[in-house]
């Protein structure tokens, strides 16, 4: 598995041509920005498999529910009691790391199938509640606090990577109605 | 918007995130094949539908997709407390006055 991976990570003759790439929008005081391509893995696993998997892929899992927790551009979201999807922005290939170990794991290479983008700036709670029904306020919503949640009409995964910062994590089939979506929120949220 | 406590997330969240999953505690049959026509359309299709506390099973489908069981008054509405999936029946409501 780690060999393959690998191979399609080198391998020029592929072209990729990520969704929206580069599309950005702004408004008073919040921000709408296409991230880069990262490395994704939705990643399955036991409780007595965790201690192996962290070591393997260099971050801690986290075990309490909307946590998240990164270290050296790899982020690990809790997803679920035994589900985790791992962002990896450094370009190493989380896949190939868990292709190592033995314990019992279910890791599931999704890098094309997920697009993010960023939200910033102070209205970016504002813009996202524009669909989002969650409690985004520090309190309920802390910094690198990550929870699956709704948009609108689709799902999406949201991390808040900083005060006034979030990651909006969604299916690439949907990234342009997620896009639109938020521009709308944050034109709503300036005004 | 209704708050649903999810037993899983530890945490109250919207209803949007949330689905319906039917009655809770049905069992289904060890032996289905055995089972006489008439036990088969009660296991199948005959539920309780009463008016007030009803067991039943959700999911957080838009969170961390777990089932769990929710006990829900019919007629308020309201959710008097949810639990685990597979854990007991609670044989004691919180603030349950019937």
């Amino acid at each position: 598995m780690a060999k393959a991976a690998a191979k399609t990570t080198a391998s020029p003759s592929a072209e990729r041509r990520p969704a929206l790439a580069g599309r950005s929008t702004s408004a008073t005081g919040v921000k709408v920005d296409v991230l880069a391509p990262a490395e994704r893995m939705s990643l399955r696993a036991p409780e007595a498999s965790l201690a192996a998997l962290s070591k393997a892929l260099g971050v801690t899992l986290p075990k309490q529910p909307k946590t998240s927790a990164t270290k050296g551009g790899r982020t690990v979201l809790w997803l679920g009691p035994d589900e985790w999807l791992v962002i990896d922005e450094a370009g190493n290939d989380p896949l190939a790391d868990c292709a190592k170990v033995t314990a019992l794991h279910s890791a599931v290479g999704i890098s094309h199938r997920n697009i993010g983008i960023s939200v910033a700036g102070p209205a970016a709670e504002a813009t996202i509640n524009s669909g989002c029904p969650q409690d985004l306020s520090l309190d309920a919503f802390p910094v690198g606090a990550a929870s699956r949640t709704i948009l609108g009409k689709v799902e999406i995964v949201l991390l808040r990577t900083g005060e006034e910062a979030f990651r909006v994590e969604c299916w690439r089939s949907f990234s342009d109605y997620v896009f639109t979506f938020l521009s709308e929120g944050a034109r709503d949220a300036a005004g | 918007m209704l708050l649903i406590r999810c037993p899983y997330c530890e945490e109250e969240r919207p209803e949007l995130e949330f689905r319906n999953a039917g009655e809770a505690h049905i069992a289904r049959s060890a032996n289905i094949a055995g089972e006489s026509d008439d036990d088969f359309e009660k296991f199948f299709f005959i539920r309780s539908n009463p008016k007030g506390i009803i067991y039943e099973r959700w999911r957080h489908i838009h969170g961390c997709a777990r089932f769990f069981n929710a006990v829900r008054d019919t007629v308020t509405d309201k959710f008097v407390m949810t639990y685990k999936a597979g854990e007991p029946k609670p044989s004691k409501l919180p603030g349950a006055a019937k």
